[in-house]
């Protein structure tokens, strides 16, 4: 069992937008395109990297190029947790 | 306002009386004054009846002069006052005073020509003995419904689906296509409704029935708007106005008190504010409120009472009387939902009916005929932002356009917000461009089906597919708006915003709805209407908005839109809790109906459950509703037989009329007046 930040934040999606259902979820699946998330569960995604990784998302920052695949996310964290 | 139901069978010989009998039963609520039951050779027909004109007189079913002809009717025809002036004069004698009759005298002079002279909310079914024919109409808007199911040569109807059900030889099985389509744009599409082989006759239609089978025709349609006109502002205003003081003051056309609803917003308090202007000043009105404070709109309501000083009774309702209430909402609605928001309805239209009241106003069909919905202005912000994808000022209107969405915390997801609504920018040339984003959110539920029921995931772009034919001729030649204003008044409009939230709530309570803005003379100015005076920049229902000027508080013509809601999730998993909830989204009732995944609908639950009750996301809300009505919808009709009622025999009127067999030769257009000693 991998606990990468990519596998944590793929099992929130799984478990919290999918409601377990992994179906085509891949790493570069845009979340809008599918429309994985909506307008409000973009909120419940920010909260989630907030908290477990311990971060601070400033409001600039919360753009599809960050925010809108497991690949994009991933580079995300990576920036942010260098950064912090 | 009744309930109408009829068997036709030109198969078998069949003794209808105790089968018409049982569906009138299924039907009590809408009718609980009188009962009546005619029957002759092929025909049966029956009507339920709540007295509102010529309380004595008024029994159904009516005949003409020599009992050729025989009709039930649901409904009000409210210019009958003319139509009888006018048929008398052209020979015909009446024995009631009532707008049924007017009916029979009118199909006589003008067969299916009659539904031009007709301003009214209606189904009705008419027997012609002399062709042997049933003639049944519905209003333009599809206010009232008409249900039907066909066999062979046998056609069974009724006001609403229960009524059908009476008959057991007919299978009660719900239609996976609708419900594919409903979890997507909320209603069927087309008949459809949300049961195999059950149709309702669709808005603006009527049909034949013969031996010779079952024939549809449309006879209305929504026109389009006129492309020059040299008419200035105040003239389409005033114009406006005449037409709807009009509208009201035919609404007012009974034997009992009306009354009017106030919802606190521009619609209803305009339509209160004529009739206490013009007609009466001593009117009652009526509001429901939240307590949930996120959904109450009692300080407009408030206000609203106080500049227009009417008797008013106000009641509220809480999350618990929601969920409680919600099992009836849903054996009256007759189809799944995916909002509350018809269960205050039904709350109201029973305190409405505790007061004594039979008829309200209400201000329903001002947003779909003068575009107040947001779904129109955003198709409008997409397409001027389209003009300039790069622009970072013109999404800024979505702001504007949603407060509630783009507020508080969701400020920060500004960007990531308006790439969610650009996704539209994709479809604008397409016929259906002004609901692709709201039929792709709804659509998102589909995932809760379970393979074994929906086995091909849903494809947006062949729903889109099958509801492009169902469009007129000449569609893209209209105005965006207009083909937005067309595609919701013929789906919303009558298939979720008529039925669900206004025929079967108010008839749940005995009362009658009217609804002035839905006179189709209003329908037929609103369509014709350049769009600047629909959406005038960012103002929705501009010209209403003018022509209530100082007839209605400034603070509720400038108010932002308020969509009008009722809370989700709080009602069915909050306190307190709902038993019939925890039963219908068990693991054995899950199975048993095989509709939906029971796994994921139990993490869609935990989801909620966890945050207290609440469910942040529209489409998470939307399928907990959507998937709870629909095992409702399946324990209350299929596991069961929908019957709650029996009707004493004594209380039904019989008349039995035996064939004699006439030649006269087969009309299917207008024929003139038979001579009728």
């Amino acid at each position: 069992m991998s606990h990468t930040p990519k596998a944590t934040i793929r099992k929130f999606i799984v478990d919290n937008f999918l409601f377990g259902e992994t179906g085509d979820l891949k790493d570069n699946t845009s979340f809008l395109e599918e429309g994985i998330i909506d307008s409000t569960g973009v909120l419940e995604l920010i909260d989630f990297l907030e908290e477990t990784f311990q971060i601070s998302i400033a409001d600039d920052e919360i753009i599809p190029e960050n925010l809108d695949s497991l690949d994009n996310l991933e580079k995300f964290l990576s920036r942010s947790t260098i950064n912090s | 306002m009744c309930g109408i139901a009829g068997i036709l069978n030109f198969k078998t010989p069949e003794d209808k009386i105790p089968l018409l009998s049982s569906m009138l039963a299924s039907l009590q609520h809408r009718g609980p004054d009188s009962a009546g039951i005619f029957t002759q050779g092929p025909a049966g027909l029956g009507s339920v009846r709540l007295s509102i004109i010529d309380l004595s007189g008024g029994n159904q079913p009516i005949h003409n002069e020599d009992k050729s002809i025989w009709l039930v009717f649901n409904g009000e025809i409210f210019n009958y006052p003319e139509l009888r002036t006018l048929l008398i004069s052209m020979g015909h004698q009446f024995y009631t005073q009532t707008d049924t009759e007017v009916l029979v005298h009118l199909y006589e002079s003008f067969g299916t020509g009659m539904f031009a002279h007709l301003n009214g909310q209606f189904a009705f079914a008419l027997w012609d003995t002399r062709t042997r024919a049933l003639l049944l109409g519905r209003d333009r808007l599809g206010i009232r419904p008409l249900f039907y199911h066909l066999h062979h040569q046998r056609l069974i109807f009724g006001s609403e689906i229960k009524a059908l059900f009476a008959d057991k030889t007919i299978s009660r099985e719900l239609d996976s296509q609708s419900l594919s389509d409903i979890f997507c744009c909320w209603a069927p599409v087309g008949k459809a409704t949300a049961f195999k082989n059950i149709f309702q006759l669709p808005p603006g239609h009527y049909a034949r029935f013969s031996s010779q089978g079952l024939s549809i025709h449309q006879y209305w349609e929504i026109p389009g708007p006129v492309q020059e006109t040299k008419k200035s502002t105040d003239q389409w205003v005033e114009e406006l106005n005449e037409l709807i003081i009009d509208a009201v003051r035919i609404r007012l056309r009974a034997d009992v008190p009306v009354a009017a609803y106030l919802s606190g917003g521009l619609d209803s308090t305009y339509i209160t504010a004529l009739v206490k202007r013009h007609f009466n000043n001593r009117l009652k009105t009526f509001s429901v409120g939240f307590s949930d404070p996120a959904y109450d709109e009692s300080h407009f309501q408030k206000k609203a009472v106080n500049f227009l000083g009417t008797d008013h009774q106000e009641t509220s309702c809480s999350h618990g009387d929601i969920g409680e209430i919600f099992p009836e909402v849903i054996f009256h609605a007759e189809t799944p939902l995916l909002r509350t928001a018809p269960a205050p309805l039904m709350h109201l239209a029973r305190q409405v009916k505790r007061s004594g009241l039979k008829v309200i106003l209400t201000g329903e069909g001002a947003d779909e005929i003068f575009a107040g919905y947001n779904i129109f202005k955003e198709d409008k912000v997409l397409r001027f932002w389209a003009k300039f994808p790069e622009s970072q000022i013109r999404p800024r209107l979505l702001e504007k356009l949603y407060p509630y969405i783009f507020s508080q915390n969701n400020a920060r997801a500004t960007k990531y917000l308006e790439t969610f609504f650009k996704k539209g920018m994709d479809h604008l040339d397409s016929p259906t461009a002004s609901h692709r984003t709201r039929w792709e959110n709804t659509s998102h539920t589909h995932t809760f089906f379970s393979k074994d029921f929906l086995s091909t995931p849903f494809n947006l772009e062949h729903f889109i597919q099958r509801f492009i034919p169902f469009l007129p001729d000449g569609f893209m030649a209209r105005d965006p708006l207009s083909r937005a204003q067309y595609i919701e008044q013929k789906t919303f409009l009558p298939n979720y915003l008529l039925s669900s939230q206004g025929d079967r709530m108010s008839m749940a309570g005995s009362i009658e709805g009217r609804y002035p803005f839905l006179d189709h003379r209003v329908v037929e100015f609103a369509a014709t209407l350049p769009p600047h005076l629909k959406i005038n920049g960012m103002t929705e229902k501009y010209i209403l908005k003018k022509a209530a000027g100082n007839k209605v508080p400034r603070k509720i013509i400038n108010r932002p839109k308020q969509p009008y809601r009722a809370p989700i999730s709080p009602a069915f998993l909050g306190t307190p809790r709902q038993e019939y909830v925890r039963l219908l989204l068990s693991e054995t009732a899950m199975n048993e109906t095989g509709y939906f995944d029971f796994k994921k609908t139990t993490r869609l639950v935990e989801k909620c459950r966890h945050q207290n009750g609440a469910l942040l996301s529209e489409r998470e809300n939307m399928a907990l509703v959507g998937i709870l009505s629909t095992q409702l919808l399946h324990d209350l009709f299929i596991r069961h037989q929908p019957q709650k009622n029996q009707i004493s025999s004594q209380k039904i009127t019989i008349t039995q009329n035996k064939e004699t067999p006439v030649h006269v030769p087969h009309t299917q257009g207008n024929h003139s007046k038979i001579h009728c000693g």
